[in-house]
């Protein structure tokens, strides 16, 4: 383990070390993350697994910068980011991060190229040719004749194509799913994987939270938590049916 | 963002809802136009005053008969008659005793029917000198005005107020032509220009309507009318002596005339018993009227600062809507980057493009204050004319005036009304945990 990581360090994009993250509910300690160490590469297409109550929604948060733990470190881009404080854990996101949510959430007020765009509002400084970029990304995701469609004019299959083209406007080191294929009916289901396993190819970074075991084969790495804890980690081929 | 893109996503958001939108903007609205609207009547009615007053002329000091109050009046009632007002004496006493009187004009008033053949008016005969048009700011439109000559000829001469020379010679030429007032005829020599009505302000008896005057000299109303006055009242008769109605003094400067006026005063109290005069200085009413406007002006600011305070809660209250509705957007967008600041930049651009939208339409509104006075005075006038005769003089002729300051003020506090009451909402906005945002249904 600790060769690979000696030979990946040039190659790591993300990594947590040792962190647990502690709630307090009702006045009773909940330990939601009990240590968990992890390292993602570049070029990773990782499935986190884990029954309900196992950490996985709030790993994928930290990953996200949308929580800080309560202990231990989390390297982003060669960067310690625990400790950061509000608004640069923002301009992280907008900068490192890609998101795809279960439930697409898109902006229902904006068109399909407007809500691509969104990301791209808050970087600093902005970006010249931000509409052509998010045109051809689209067109990428395969949403060329819907540019101007508002979200309640789309199909959920056509939404959380929108949300993956918006995942990759900032060209983010990570993109991170929260259950992509929730929302969606089998073949839908796999038309999306094939668009993510064709960006992983294109050499991105994928991290998917799932408890669907057919998705997650789709993955080259799948990490199963249990109560806080790293339970296992295997390569897509070992947990092929 | 720049405050284009943000103002059209401000734009797009408030059009989700549309009639909420439209309900505050209505809100702040109405608060503009009411702070436009008033500020213009405010400015109307005290310039209409101002200038009533300052006709009456700033260095004059008038003096006016008033009927005492029975009380005060041992004779009331009794047939001999009751003697009250000023003296000719009075007049005298003022010019060799106040000596900062420049000139005094002394004048006699008497209501009596001025006949031209088959027509009739209901005129007031003054009676007075040369210099009554003069000190009254009074121009001859026709012929000639009175002179020192028909003063001491005793003639029986009279010029005419434009409004009853219009009446009694509809198409002749009136001068040279004769009228009849009372039992006596006089030649017309002139006719007066229109003048607008003087100030009457707070109560005083300043007031005067000059559309129905006719001027015949001082000596002839004494000779031909004299100082009797007999009037039947419920069937008694009422028998009064008035010397003059009015005496009207200019001082020499400004300054002298708060003591000018207190000599006078002082001067009327020692020779007279009771109270049977008035003294109007026009220098101390403009002061007051000017007073009145500044209360009245602070007035109209607590009014629309009240109209603006509902219009910017009703603000609030729609953006806490809309932040409680939009949690997930506001999630949404932590999540792709944006930072506190950044949201509530967009909720605050969002009440100031509502408020903002208000109060353009609030100027606009404002900006039809002078028209809608206007039709709506015309729509009483032709449509309750019973209404309309009964309204004071002020409310015939107010003209409102739109004063710049009050449209520059109302807009900026509408758009600052905006800025204050958004700050909370986008606050509880930005303060959402993203987490918890994102899983809101």
């Amino acid at each position: 383990m600790n060769d690979v990581t000696y030979d990946a360090v040039s190659e790591m994009v993300a990594s947590v070390r040792e962190v647990t993250k502690v709630y307090r509910i009702g006045g009773e300690d909940v330990r939601a993350l009990a240590g968990v160490s992890i390292d993602f590469f570049h070029g990773d297409f990782v499935a986190i697994m884990g029954t309900s109550g196992s950490g996985k929604s709030t790993l994928l948060n930290l990953l996200g910068c949308l929580d800080r733990p309560t202990t231990g470190q989390y390297f982003l881009g060669g960067r310690d980011i625990a400790t950061l404080d509000d608004e640069s854990l923002s301009r992280v996101r907008g900068r490192y991060l890609g998101f795809v949510f279960q439930s697409y959430n898109l902006i229902q007020q904006l068109s399909v190229v407007e809500n691509i765009m969104v990301p791209l509002a808050y970087q600093r400084p902005q970006r010249p040719g931000a509409r052509d970029l998010c045109v051809r990304l689209a067109e990428l995701v395969g949403l060329s004749g819907r540019l101007g469609h508002r979200p309640n004019q789309l199909s959920g299959g056509q939404q959380q194509r929108v949300a993956i083209a918006r995942a990759l406007v900032n060209n983010p080191h990570v993109i991170l799913a929260d259950e992509p294929t929730g929302n969606l009916d089998t073949a839908t289901s796999m038309e999306i994987m094939d668009l993510l396993d064709a960006l992983n190819r294109a050499g991105r970074t994928i991290v998917m939270v799932t408890h669907e075991p057919d998705i997650a084969a789709r993955c080259k790495k799948v990490i199963s938590l249990r109560d806080g804890r790293v339970e296992s980690v295997r390569h897509a081929s070992e947990c092929a049916p | 963002m720049n405050p284009i893109h943000q103002i059209g996503l401000g734009i797009r958001s408030l059009m989700l809802h549309k009639l909420r939108s439209s309900l505050a903007v209505l809100g702040i609205l109405i608060g503009v136009t009411a702070v436009i609207w008033l500020v213009a009547m405010g400015e109307g009615v005290s310039h209409q005053a101002q200038e009533q007053i300052k006709n009456l002329g700033a260095t004059s000091i008038i003096v006016q008969t008033v009927k005492p109050s029975d009380e005060a009046n041992p004779n009331a009632g009794s047939r001999s008659g009751i003697s009250y007002g000023l003296l000719r004496e009075d007049y005298n006493r003022l010019i060799s005793n106040v000596p900062t009187i420049t000139k005094a004009v002394p004048m006699r008033e008497i209501t009596r029917e001025v006949r031209r053949d088959q027509a009739a008016v209901s005129g007031q005969v003054i009676g007075c000198t040369p210099e009554y048009f003069d000190i009254n700011r009074m121009h001859i439109a026709q012929g000639r005005s009175l002179t020192d000559s028909d003063m001491r000829d005793l003639d029986n001469v009279v010029v005419l107020a434009h409004e009853v020379a219009a009446k009694l010679f509809p198409i002749l030429e009136p001068i040279g032509r004769s009228v009849q007032i009372g039992v006596e005829f006089y030649v017309v020599i002139g006719v007066a220009s229109p003048r607008t009505a003087s100030a009457a302000i707070g109560g005083s008896f300043a007031g005067r309507q000059y559309d129905r005057d006719v001027y015949i000299p001082l000596s002839t109303f004494r000779r031909r009318i004299g100082d009797q006055v007999i009037t039947i009242r419920g069937g008694t008769f009422q028998n009064e002596t008035i010397e003059l109605n009015q005496i009207t003094t200019v001082v020499d400067s400004i300054d002298s005339v708060d003591a000018s006026a207190d000599v006078i005063r002082e001067l009327l109290r020692r020779y007279h018993k009771t109270i049977d005069y008035a003294i109007v200085v026009p220098k101390e009413l403009l002061e007051q009227a000017e007073t009145m406007q500044m209360m009245f002006n602070l007035l109209l600011l607590i009014i629309a600062g009240i109209s603006l305070l509902v219009g910017g809660i009703g603000i609030m209250n729609i953006m806490l809507a809309t932040v409680t509705e939009r949690t997930r957007e506001i999630g949404i967008r932590r999540a792709l980057g944006a930072t506190k600041r950044e949201i509530i930049q967009q909720f605050l651009w969002e009440t100031v493009v509502l408020s903002g939208i208000g109060g353009l339409l609030g100027v606009v509104i404002g900006f039809l204050c002078g028209p809608t006075v206007k039709a709506v005075r015309s729509g009483i006038e032709t449509f309750f004319p019973e209404v309309w005769s009964t309204l004071p003089p002020t409310i015939h002729a107010l003209e409102p005036r739109l004063a710049p300051w009050s449209i520059v003020a109302a807009f900026c506090i509408s758009v600052g009304v905006g800025v204050v009451f958004g700050i909370y909402p986008a606050q509880r906005a930005a303060n959402m945990d993203p987490i918890q945002a994102l899983r809101h249904e």
